[in-house]
């Protein structure tokens, strides 16, 4: 009698994809399979893989969303579904630094297009692109929760704000 | 029942359904788009909108969802509302901003929901200035084509394809008005149910790509009902035809079996009746292969009578003819043959081992210790136990019913807590991943694993085993299995247990693996629960056995002598004559003994569609008509015997072929024969005689059912818009030719008829009411929306288990014993598969494009201990006969066994032993 | 390369615009241990200044008696709602044949102009542990997940450290301070998308999903998180528990006096151009005179033309509207909503037209696709906004945006993200009707004018 009686889900064999050549970091494996007991149901630590993945690569590749689901045992489509959803799952490679820029109605009101001005023609890159350089990509962002102290952006973890075009120069000089 | 008030008038609906499902069962119109009757209700679309009244005496009222609100007693709703239209108009013209408006050159043009409802909401003009945003389309595979920028954003197609049919490969991409609906990569999609989504999808995004390729709209469309030939559910569709090809396959709906799906086998598998090769004149092949050169070396075209003479001169000058009848023919075609060469020298066409199969099968059936589910029952079963089958392959649309059923336990949740089962998403994410019990044994992964209780792969051996060891458990009366491990015997009384406590449990089995061991635990299994539930009447239980073929049941029913009998009779002399109907025995046998037979025979005579290897083998080959060119009656797996009509007259468009049903051609051959007077054969007559001569199919004459119609008035077999039939011919000739007669169904070949849904019928070739264009059109023909059709649903049972017999237990050595490996042989099994595997279909284009390489399937110790890896080429002997195939490592298959899919190699029978050994170099 | 010290001016910090002294145990429940400074408070400070006494309170008393006294309190929702937290606790099925559910922590603050629950997280994590373990006593939950928006990553630090002490010190896991209850906390980060905030969106969000909002009925304290009984409250509303059970519901009540009806105290806030923005916890039923009279008033050279009381999704108000008493019911009547209680001030050197475009593009991009509605409505208003702030607008656009402003309101769509778009569009219509007009250019309608434009709108 073989023992496959029950879900196959539990094989914790490292998941490797052809594809793009992406391979699931073991350790991301782990980690994956970690999260997932936080939650009554796999799906749920779907999220928390793709920032894992993110985390290791900077962007979600597609290989990822495979690997991901058979790591979590749920459809490829229902990860790519989700991936595709959320505003900071990067579906496209992005640069070293992502900056966040809040466009909502308050820093709207104290300076975002002059600021969103000034950090596109700085970086020669508007919303969605990255520098040729692959130093930044710019993404505009929902209030930042900064209202108090707008224009505010978010560079990687960071938040900064309020933000005149000129602190851009000593602020960016900070990523490199 | 509650009484709810639409714009001032009273109704008494269901008050269990929604308002939206109410009104439409009661015939009034309100526009939907994301509520699908088998689906319930999201909330999504926002279109259903009517005014809602708290009471008679609310003057203000507010706009309500009507799918979102139960129909409650005493509701008070209007409809025909000014706020109400106008949001609606709104709904409709919002959806209509990025909809790229292409309406010609549209495949859903003509049958399109958005279409419809566009015209019913009364947008009209187009409001909206700005830019379009565009996406690019995806390839999806053969079957269907993509163009997401007619996207509506109803979610029906992610709804059906993961919620109802457990795809996982069909997703929502994106956010606010940049949604995506596709495969997350392009590919084929892989779910055997996809072509729903041409249904489905509200417009066109997916659209039938085989219909494309010769595409017509609808309206331009000649139907009849039928019943899908491509494996023994016999679900019900309406084939469409136009310039003498079939165009394509739409779902015909029917409440018990098939209600809104089809498998895409089904669906898209009908393009062998389009073959170029098809045989359309009879032909005759001289012995000596060089007296008549008019076509192929030695092969000349004849016209019917002389095919006719030559036939009756060939059969009188052999000594004993042999009728091969065929499990893929109507009953009335195996029946004349029958006629032809006599009960005793009839051969149902079905090799031995199927045949005992299905022998075993039909006597517990007759045995009806258990009830025969239809399959729209099948989904209110609350535990379910597989039993050596795969139904994703061996009945496709069952496995969509099998998943309905373990989803039913949402259901019983959500009622449980008070909300609606028609609150789709809320009954999904209340359940979440909560599943009525089903358990499958089955040597490898099934498609239903997914939602499956627990799934063995064992070996057929242990699977009856399995099975024994389960009625055992359930009653201590049953043979004792022995040598029973502790594992199998945990597994078995988990199921006992789950099936007795079970308010309608079910068991389905059936002849895939060519197992009588598997079908006698079965017959063991419904005897023990038949006993244990003795006092619970009707609800003891359902058991369901799978077949292969169209009309495996019907076959079965009406009797003869397996193939091989066939065979050896003329390999032995006792006969010289073959007459084959709709068969290619190469198929069935291993290529030598049909070689060897065929060797033997004198005369051998070939009615088929198709150009097969038996055909072109053939003395004399009549053309014979498809499905689509024929009427006939086929008995599906659960004994209901259904008749299908004929579509079209090959001959009208295409006066030179001389196609004709077998049934007819046979009665001439015999009268001919019989130096007869020649009487053109009724299909009335054809079926009259075939249920007289056999009391077993007495009740297939209730399968046709006329319409109530006032005298003189005909169906129409073409919409009313149908345009050009009095000029398609005129290339033939000018004058306008009459429609063809058609002395054998109530149908006409033209627009010229009832094609209504207000006079209550069971036979309706195609869909449609005013306003309604789309496949939604089902729910006027309906009794209440999702329902019966209201003429009752077609087909006639007449076999299926039904009563209370309760005979003895299989004997305890029908227990096989425990499966062991050997060393260096393994016990070979052919598994049925979707695509490729059934004879016909395999021969449709589309289909051709989906069918898998064949592979072998070993366990990976198995593949390791021949250094076998995926891909390596093996050699396959079995028993002196090589076969080389690549390798398929499949890890779920125990050891000691291999496998083969079906339709590859026929003479590797299941449960024999081989070898194998993998190509030097 | 020089790394942005940690004090730079250019940082970010979430900060209170209330010193130590202005702040006391018994007028500031909220933020009374806050520093000036705006330190963490850790798990020993905030036990030493009455940490978790109002938990070990309601730990001993019956879950209906907590109720209860969250209801006598009026605690009304903070996450902009306004719904009685008492209530929504009660409505929580609890029972023998029923599964333990969830308590979730809102903590996805991404209201346009709202700033407030970041200052409570980052500075103050425990106060909404106690809170979440109040809540989860009285709904006898099995487990609590705060929900938080992916930005916020000191706030994340915070709490995940704040967690981890309370675990140690029995605050939190199995038999919690000893009391036989056992009740433990994840904190769930988000990956963006306003919708999320949206109750039963941030639930499918929890659940790994797309965050399409879910159909009500069901509510979640009937089937919420994975089909079990669910309470979701904001972090706000979560923080004011602890002080409701360690004084009583007749103290919290009387927070508010004479102000209003609703219990407790807010946390106000102003953005815009006014000379201090900022964060104030006042009485609940506070003016906007007085609260933007803690900001200082306008800038130099700029006056007041309108101001959102409560965030993006809340309706404009005039500057004689700055007299009402900012409490739900209230600024209810007056087609607005309080929302978060956080103003966002406009100046009549703004241009209107340009801000409600920004805002309904705003929610244009954060719609979640599952409702036409809000779909495809919202981006059409978008665009004929962006007609008229260019100059573009054509006759008809005014009624047009209307008309969406209409169709896209509470009951039409399937949740609230839609309403919460109509109301500055229907508000703004309302009051400066000229603005729109001054955009509508008169020429557009002549016959043979290229009637599809070709600019796209995103
Ligand atoms: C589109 C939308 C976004 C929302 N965003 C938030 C949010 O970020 N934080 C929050 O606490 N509530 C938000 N809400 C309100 C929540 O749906 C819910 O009412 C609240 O979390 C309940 O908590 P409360 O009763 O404590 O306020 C949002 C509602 C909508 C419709
Ligand atoms: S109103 Fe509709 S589309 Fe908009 S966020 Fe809510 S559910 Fe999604
Ligand atoms: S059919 Fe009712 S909202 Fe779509």
């Amino acid at each position: 009698m073989t023992d496959s009686f029950y879900d196959a889900a539990n094989a914790a064999s490292p998941i490797a994809t052809d594809g793009d050549g992406f391979t699931l970091h073991t350790d991301d494996h782990r980690a994956m399979r970690e999260v997932r007991e936080h939650y009554e149901q796999p799906q749920a630590a779907c999220i928390e893989a793709l920032k894992i993945v993110q985390k290791r690569h900077g962007w979600v590749p597609d290989g990822a969303i495979a690997a991901i689901a058979e790591t979590l045992g749920v459809g490829p489509a229902s990860v790519e579904g989700v991936a595709t959803f959320y505003s900071l799952i990067f579906r496209q490679p992005v640069g070293r630094h992502v900056i966040l820029l809040c466009d909502s109605s308050s820093c709207f009101l104290t300076g975002f297009d002059a600021l969103s001005d000034a950090l596109s023609q700085r970086l020669g890159i508007g919303f969605g692109e990255t520098t040729a350089d692959n130093r930044f990509t710019l993404l505009p962002a929902c209030c930042l929760g900064a209202c108090d102290r707008g224009p505010a952006m978010m560079i990687g973890d960071d938040t900064f704000g309020p933000i005149a075009p000129d602190d851009l120069d000593e602020l960016l000089e900070a990523y490199p | 029942m509650a009484t709810i008030h639409v714009d001032g008038n009273a109704y008494d609906v269901d008050g269990s359904n929604n308002l939206l499902h109410a009104c439409l069962s009661l015939g009034l119109d309100i526009p939907y788009f994301c509520w699908h009757p088998a689906m319930g209700s999201v909330g999504a679309c926002r279109q259903c909108a009517v005014k809602q009244y708290k009471d008679e005496n609310d003057t203000q009222g507010k706009i309500v969802m009507s799918c979102m609100t139960p129909a409650a007693d005493n509701s008070w709703i209007a409809i025909d509302d000014a706020d109400a239209r106008d949001f609606r108009a709104r709904v409709v013209e919002w959806l209509m901003t990025y909809h790229p408006h292409d309406c010609p050159v549209c495949a859903e043009g003509g049958h399109c929901h958005l279409q419809d409802m566009t015209v019913m909401t009364g947008h009209t003009q187009r409001r909206y200035r700005f830019t379009k945003r565009t996406h690019r389309n995806q390839y999806l595979g053969p079957f269907i084509a993509h163009e997401m920028n007619r996207c509506i954003n109803c979610y029906r197609c992610v709804r059906f394809y993961n919620d109802y049919a457990g795809g996982t490969d069909l997703g929502v991409f994106g956010m606010n008005n940049n949604l995506y609906f596709g495969r997350h990569e392009e590919g084929t999609l892989e779910s055997p149910f996809a072509g729903n989504l041409t249904e489905v999808c509200p417009t066109g995004v997916f659209t039938d790509k085989t219909h494309t390729r010769h595409y017509t709209r609808k309206w331009d469309l000649q139907y009849a009902p039928s019943v899908c030939h491509q494996c023994a559910v016999g679900c019900n569709t309406s084939p469409g035809e136009r310039y003498g090809s079939v165009r394509r396959i739409e779902n015909r709906y029917n409440g018990e079996l098939n209600g809104y799906f089809l498998c895409d086998r089904g669906r898209f598998g009908y393009d062998y009746v389009n073959r170029d090769d098809r045989p359309r004149q009879p032909e005759w092949r001289s012995e000596t292969q060089s007296e008549w050169h008019d076509t192929d070396a030695g092969v000349t075209l004849l016209d019917v009578d002389p095919a006719l003479d030559r036939g009756a001169d060939l059969l009188r000058s052999t000594r004993r003819i042999i009728g091969i009848g065929s499990p893929r023919a109507s009953l009335e075609s195996n029946h004349q043959l029958m006629a032809l060469v006599g009960k005793d020298n009839f051969s149902t066409g079905i090799a031995a081992a199927e045949q005992a199969c299905l022998e075993r099968m039909a006597e517990i059936d007759a045995d009806g210790v258990l009830t025969t589910p239809t399959p729209r029952e099948i989904e209110s079963h609350d535990a379910v136990l597989v039993l050596g089958e795969d139904l994703m392959h061996s009945a496709a649309r069952l496995a969509l019913s099998v998943r309905q059923a373990a989803l039913g336990r949402r259901d019983a949740l959500a009622e449980e807590r008070d909300i609606p089962v028609w609150n789709a998403e809320a009954v999904k994410t209340l359940a979440q991943d909560s599943y009525h019990p089903l358990y499958i044994a089955y040597p490898t992964a099934t498609g239903l694993d997914d939602i499956s209780a627990s799934h063995l792969r064992l070996a057929p051996d242990d699977i009856a085993r399995l099975g024994f060891a389960i009625a055992h458990e359930l009653d201590t009366d049953a043979p004792a299995v022995p040598e029973l491990d502790a594992t199998t015997r945990t597994h078995a009384s988990a199921v006992a247990d789950t099936l007795l406590a079970a308010e309608r449990p079910l068991v389905i089995s059936g002849g895939s693996l060519a197992s009588t061991a598997i079908l006698d635990a079965t017959a063991s299994i419904a005897r023990a629960l038949g006993r244990k539930r003795a006092n619970r009447r009707e609800k003891r239980g359902g058991l369901l056995l799978i077949r292969r073929e169209a009309n495996s049941t019907g076959l079965g029913l009406m009797g003869g002598q397996p193939l091989e009998w066939a065979l050896d009779a003329v390999t032995h002399g006792h006969a010289d004559a073959l007459v084959v109907l709709e068969n290619d025995l190469f198929d069935r046998l291993p290529e030598a003994a049909v070689e060897k037979a065929l060797d033997a025979t004198r005369a051998l005579i070939v009615l088929d569609h198709q150009r097969t290897r038996t055909w072109q083998r053939a003395t004399l080959g009549l053309p014979a008509a498809s499905f689509a060119e024929t009427d006939g009656t086929l008995v599906n797996l659960e004994g209901r015997a259904q008749r299908f009509y004929q579509v079209y007259d090959p001959r009208y468009l295409h006066p030179e072929c001389r196609i004709h049903p077998s049934w007819r051609w046979l009665d001439t051959l015999r009268t001919s024969l019989e130096r007869q007077p020649q009487d053109a054969l009724t299909f009335e007559q054809a079926m009259d005689d075939c249920a007289r001569a056999h009391p077993a199919l007495g009740g297939m004459l209730s399968a046709a059912d006329t319409a109530d119609l006032p005298a003189g008035i005909e169906l129409a077999r073409m919409p009313h818009r149908y345009s050009g039939r009095t000029s398609m011919r005129a290339n033939i000739a000018v004058s306008e030719l009459r429609v063809p007669e058609d002395p054998d169904t109530p149908f006409i070949f033209s627009m010229e008829g009832y094609s209504g849904f207000d006079r209550p019928r069971q036979n309706v070739p195609f869909a449609w009411a005013p306003g309604w264009n789309s496949p939604q059109a089902w729910n006027k023909f309906t009794d209440v929306v999702g329902g019966h059709l209201q003429g009752g649903d077609p087909g006639a049972r007449v076999a299926g288990a039904s009563g209370p017999a309760l005979g003895d237990y299989p004997a305890a050595d029908a227990i096989p014993a425990t499966f062991t490996p050997r060393n260096d042989h393994w016990q070979l099994w052919v598994l049925p598969r979707l695509f490729g595997g059934e004879a016909t279909s395999a021969r449709a284009e589309a289909v051709v494009e989906r069918i898998e390489a064949p592979a072998l399937g070993l366990g990976e110790h198995d593949a390791q201990a021949l250094q076998a890896t995926d891909g390596t080429t093996l050699t396959l002997d079995a028993g002196g006969l090589q076969r080389r195939l690549a390798l398929r490592v499949d890890t779920s298959l125990p050891g000691g066994i291999v496998t083969l899919p079906a339709g590859v190699f026929p003479e590797a029978a299941s449960g024999r032993w081989v070898q194998l050994r993998k190509e030097e170099g | 390369m020089t790394a942005i010290p940690a004090n730079s001016r250019l940082r970010y910090k979430s900060q209170l615009r209330q010193s130590d002294d202005e702040r006391h145990e018994n007028t500031h429940p909220l933020t009374w241990r806050l520093h000036d400074d705006g330190a963490r408070i850790g798990l020993d400070e905030y036990q030493q200044k009455n940490g978790y006494v109002g938990a070990q309170n309601a730990l001993n008393m019956d879950p209906a008696d907590v109720i209860d006294a969250m209801k006598t309190a009026n605690v009304r929702g903070r996450g902009g709602g306004g719904f009685s937290a008492g209530v929504k606790w009660s409505l929580t099925q609890v029972g023998d044949n029923l599964p333990r559910g969830y308590v979730v922590c809102n903590a996805d603050e991404m209201e346009p102009g709202t700033f407030k629950d970041r200052l409570l997280m980052e500075q103050q994590p425990h106060l909404l542990i106690e809170g979440m373990i109040i809540a989860g006593h009285a709904n006898r939950s099995k487990y609590g997940y705060i929900f938080l928006r992916g930005e916020y990553v000191d706030a994340a630090r915070s709490l995940a450290l704040a967690i981890e002490e309370a675990r140690e010190a029995g605050l939190l896991g199995g038999s919690v301070a000893g009391s036989g209850f056992d009740f433990d906390i994840a904190l769930h980060t988000g990956a963006g998308r306003y919708i999320c905030g949206e109750e039963t969106a941030l639930i499918n969000s929890l659940e790994g999903k797309r965050a399409n909002p879910r159909a009500k009925p069901p509510f979640p304290g009937q089937s919420g998180a994975w089909g079990k009984p669910t309470v979701v409250n904001n972090v706000e509303t979560l923080c004011n528990a602890p002080a409701v059970m360690q004084h009583g519901a007749d103290w919290y009540q009387g927070l508010s006096g004479s102000l209003s009806n609703d219990g407790g105290t807010k946390l106000y806030g102003v953005s815009g151009l006014v000379q201090r923005p900022g964060l104030w916890e006042l009485p609940i039923g506070t003016t906007g005179w007085d609260i933007l009279e803690r900001a200082g008033g306008m800038r130099e050279g700029h006056t007041l033309k309108t101001w959102l009381p409560g965030g993006g999704s809340t309706g404009f108000l005039l500057p004689e509207h700055l007299e009402l008493a900012l409490d739900f019911d209230t600024v209810g009547q007056y087609g607005s909503r309080l929302g978060t209680g956080l103003l966002t001030v406009v100046s009549h050197r703004q241009s209107l037209i340009a801000l409600l475009r920004n805002l309904e593009q705003f929610f244009a991009r954060e719609s979640c696709g599952w409702c036409t509605p809000c779909r495809d409505g919202l981006p059409w208003a978008t665009k004929l906004l962006q007609a008229i702030e260019h100059g573009e607008g054509r006759p008809g656009d005014i009624e047009l945006l209307q008309e969406h402003a209409k169709n896209i309101g509470p009951g039409l769509t399937f949740c609230a993200h839609a309403p919460g778009a109509a109301m500055p569009l229907e508000s703004a219509i309302r009051h400066f009707r000229a603005d729109f007009e001054a955009g509508i250019a008169a020429s557009h309608n002549v016959v043979g004018n290229n009637t599809v434009g070709n600019k796209e709108v995103s």
